[in-house]
């Protein structure tokens, strides 16, 4: 068959079973576009309002789905406005395919008009990236993009064709199936039984897991796991979802925001199993203190991430359903009795703690209560979070019951990131996605609510609205002496009218009857809904681990402001 | 760095465009310092080989190790042991050609098995190989005579013994 590298580039895209791209078009990317539209039998692709948007989209796809996101974006400003979505994916281990557009060959290099070097800007942020300079290598780069985007710890992957290069005519030879990921080599025999033999001589083991697992599908293993052991979980920002929230042994999200529950429990024991997490800062506080308190076995699929920010006694590398499985084959049941009474009185002295830490302040909604009404109602929901105060809100809150259900920006925090991801993640699985954003961040990305309502998609858009830039005051409060610079919003912006200005609906509300109504409303609706919730500008995220600090310096409760 | 020491690798790459953009932003990105770089061909027309050196603990030289790794051009990575290997380093010195101190710059070239390769009424040029150790000695010995331009390749280094980078990852 003799085809165009754009036909050809169609082509490839069917044969790598996507049926939905998201993109953007622009004088580079005609060809494609117009290639995209003679296979629409194929691949069906959504026009979002602006390129980060798309970018976001391909990303909430891939995250509900497991699936490699395609994203299209022509070149120049097309390029670099993709530039914070696939960054967003890199730190976040999302697999994604971006293809841009670029100038002709023969102009590059020139600063012709609207060319830029996208693959030197995005080399930190991609696991790989191309440029096809010839027709003839084009077929089979892009079959290795989706390889490398899927395999091992995935990532994004971005592949910039040259006009010329999509309109040059070459043989293309369609392969019957998609690419698979290459194979992850097994961790090795002698480290599992080392793994094995150290949790035996554990008196006080406990379980830190983050979106590796979510990425190997091993939440049934890690539960198992979890029981064998008789030991407690928690997990990173990015491992919500991975296990019921109501399963009995997990204590819930450590770290900044996290419960105190599962942070005084990693503190309190002499084994940390870690698994598929990259300890980042926000997530371990002051590190010195993992040299002190407890043996720590790391389990990853990326090499480099063991000893990387922690060093641990056991590094395991692999891939994690395959090693906990073989875990679980040689690891006899524990017991530790003492221990999970101990944890028990942890859970207790959070219930505690957290109780006194409820305001009532008149005209506005608990940030708790507000979660709590929708969760009523959200059954099988897709939560999707922006970055912020309400995304720390939604992350201790939330009921999530099934993996890849809670989708949020948790390397890169990207405010904005959040209702492009909404809109990928229900095309892709046809389930009502929730949105928790802040007046800060719904600004950021507002614009693809005109995508969403094109696209009829039913997203109960929930704005914690305090009209300050929350999560930044709050610091501002605790450690620059109350002096709010640059977030004090308290914009005239009314966002009922933006939602109707795109053709959504939606209803203010400041106390809960008018939030319950407002959520009938929008849970029988099929098109998007934004509720802006009235939330006091000093309702502050509870408990918080300073940065640097241990869990002695949690702070659980803070004085009225 | 309380245990620097310093580190040779090997590193053996696809030929292609943007490789050493790669290597080299990894570790300006990562934090890592580079002591030499150097780029050429190999026996393979389809593989580049880059020798780094740098300073570091153990741990560092692994984190380097395991990010390399984790590129998908590089297809090999090895820490040469500098008691396995063979190192060297290319120097090229201009000093000015003076009759006072001429006699005392040939000396220094025979003794260092330097090499005069350019030779003009007011300048002369030297060529030397070897470890960095003795370039450094070469160099100090010529900073009386008015060292007028010099460069130095960084270093190259290979395994002693039959041991090879291979070319299939």
């Amino acid at each position: 068959m003799r085809l165009t590298g754009a036909a050809l580039t169609a082509e490839i895209l069917a044969e790598q079973s996507c049926s939905l791209i998201f993109g953007y078009p622009g004088g580079q990317v005609i060809s494609l576009f117009d290639a995209l539209w003679q296979r629409r039998d194929r691949i069906r692709c959504v026009l979002t309002a602006h390129e980060q948007g798309a970018a976001h989209a391909a990303d909430g796809f891939a995250r509900a789905t497991g699936k490699v996101g395609v994203v299209v974006a022509t070149s120049g400003p097309g390029a670099t406005n993709l530039v914070t979505g696939i960054a967003t994916a890199y730190l976040d281990s999302v697999p994604m395919v971006a293809i841009t557009g670029n100038v002709p060959c023969s102009l590059i290099g020139r600063d012709s008009f609207q060319e830029v070097d996208i693959v030197g800007i995005t080399m930190p942020v991609t696991k790989h990236n191309f440029i096809v300079k010839s027709i003839d290598g084009l077929a089979d780069t892009l079959r290795t993009a989706f390889q490398i985007a899927k395999s091992g710890r995935p990532g994004p992957v971005l592949v910039d064709i040259p006009k010329d290069v999509q309109d040059a005519l070459c043989d293309f030879e369609p392969q019957p199936a998609p690419v698979s990921p290459e194979p992850t080599a097994p961790a090795s025999e002698e480290r599992i039984k080392r793994a094995a033999a150290m949790l035996k001589t554990a008196e006080r083991p406990y379980i830190y897991f983050g979106g590796g697992v979510i990425s190997a599908g091993a939440s049934e293993a890690l539960c198992a796991l979890a029981d064998r052991l008789d030991a407690p979980m928690g997990c990173s920002l990015m491992g919500l979802s991975a296990v019921p929230s109501d399963h009995p042994r997990f204590l819930g999200m450590q770290g900044m925001h996290g419960h105190f529950a599962s942070s005084a429990a990693e503190d309190a024991a002499d084994l940390v199993l870690a698994l598929g997490v990259r300890f980042s800062d926000r997530a371990t506080g002051n590190s010195d203190r993992f040299k002190r308190h407890f043996r720590l076995i790391h389990m990853d699929i990326d090499n480099a991430e063991l000893h990387k920010n922690i060093p641990a006694e056991l590094g395991v590398r692999g891939d994690l359903r395959d090693s906990l499985d073989r875990l679980l084959k040689i690891l006899p049941q524990q017991r530790h009795t003492a221990w999970n009474r101990q944890l028990r009185a942890l859970r207790q002295e959070e219930a505690e703690r957290s109780a006194r830490a409820v305001r009532e302040v008149p005209g506005t909604l608990r940030p708790y209560a507000v979660i709590d009404a929708v969760s009523e109602r959200a059954g099988d929901c897709i939560t999707v979070t922006d970055v912020g105060q309400h995304q720390m809100w939604a992350a201790q809150r939330c009921p999530l019951k099934t993996p890849r259900t809670f989708l949020t920006s948790g390397g890169l925090g990207t405010m904005g990131f959040g209702l492009g991801a909404a809109i990928g993640a229900y095309l892709a699985t046809g389930k009502r996605p929730v949105l928790y954003t802040g007046d800060g961040s719904f600004g950021m990305n507002l614009q693809e609510l005109a995508c969403a309502v094109t696209e009829r998609v039913p997203v109960v858009i929930i704005v914690m609205n305090n009209g300050v830039l929350g999560m930044v005051r709050q610091w501002q409060t605790l450690f620059c002496g109350r002096r709010y610079a640059a977030t004090t919003l308290d914009r005239q912006t009314d966002f009922v009218r933006v939602a109707e200005g795109f053709g959504a609906r939606g209803a203010h509300v400041c106390d809960l009857d008018a939030l319950t109504a407002a959520l009938d409303e929008a849970f029988s609706q099929e098109m998007p809904f934004v509720i802006d919730c009235a939330v006091d500008r000093d309702e502050p995220v509870l408990p918080m681990l300073p940065p640097g600090g241990s869990v002695d310096d949690i702070i659980t409760e803070i004085e009225r402001f | 760095m309380a245990n620097a020491k310093k580190y040779v690798i090997g590193v053996l790459v696809a030929n292609i465009s943007g490789v050493l953009s790669r290597v080299s932003g990894m570790f300006t990105r990562r934090g890592f310092n580079i002591d030499s770089l150097t780029v050429g061909e190999t026996e393979s027309p389809g593989f580049s080989r880059i020798t780094i050196a740098f300073h570091g603990d153990d741990d560092i030289k692994e984190k380097i190790i395991r990010q390399l790794d984790k590129l998908h051009d590089v297809k090999e990575v090895e820490v040469l042991e500098p008691g396995d290997t063979v190192i060297r380093e290319l120097l090229l010195i201009k000093v000015r050609n003076k009759a006072e101190y001429r006699q005392d710059i040939m000396s220094a070239v025979e003794i260092f098995r330097s090499k005069i390769v350019d030779y003009s009424a007011a300048s002369l040029v030297c060529e030397l190989t070897g470890e960095s150790s003795k370039i450094d000695a070469f160099i100090d010995l010529m900073k009386p005579f008015d060292i007028m331009e010099m460069c130095r390749t960084g270093i190259v280094a290979i395994e002693r013994g039959d041991n090879c980078l291979k070319t299939e990852k």
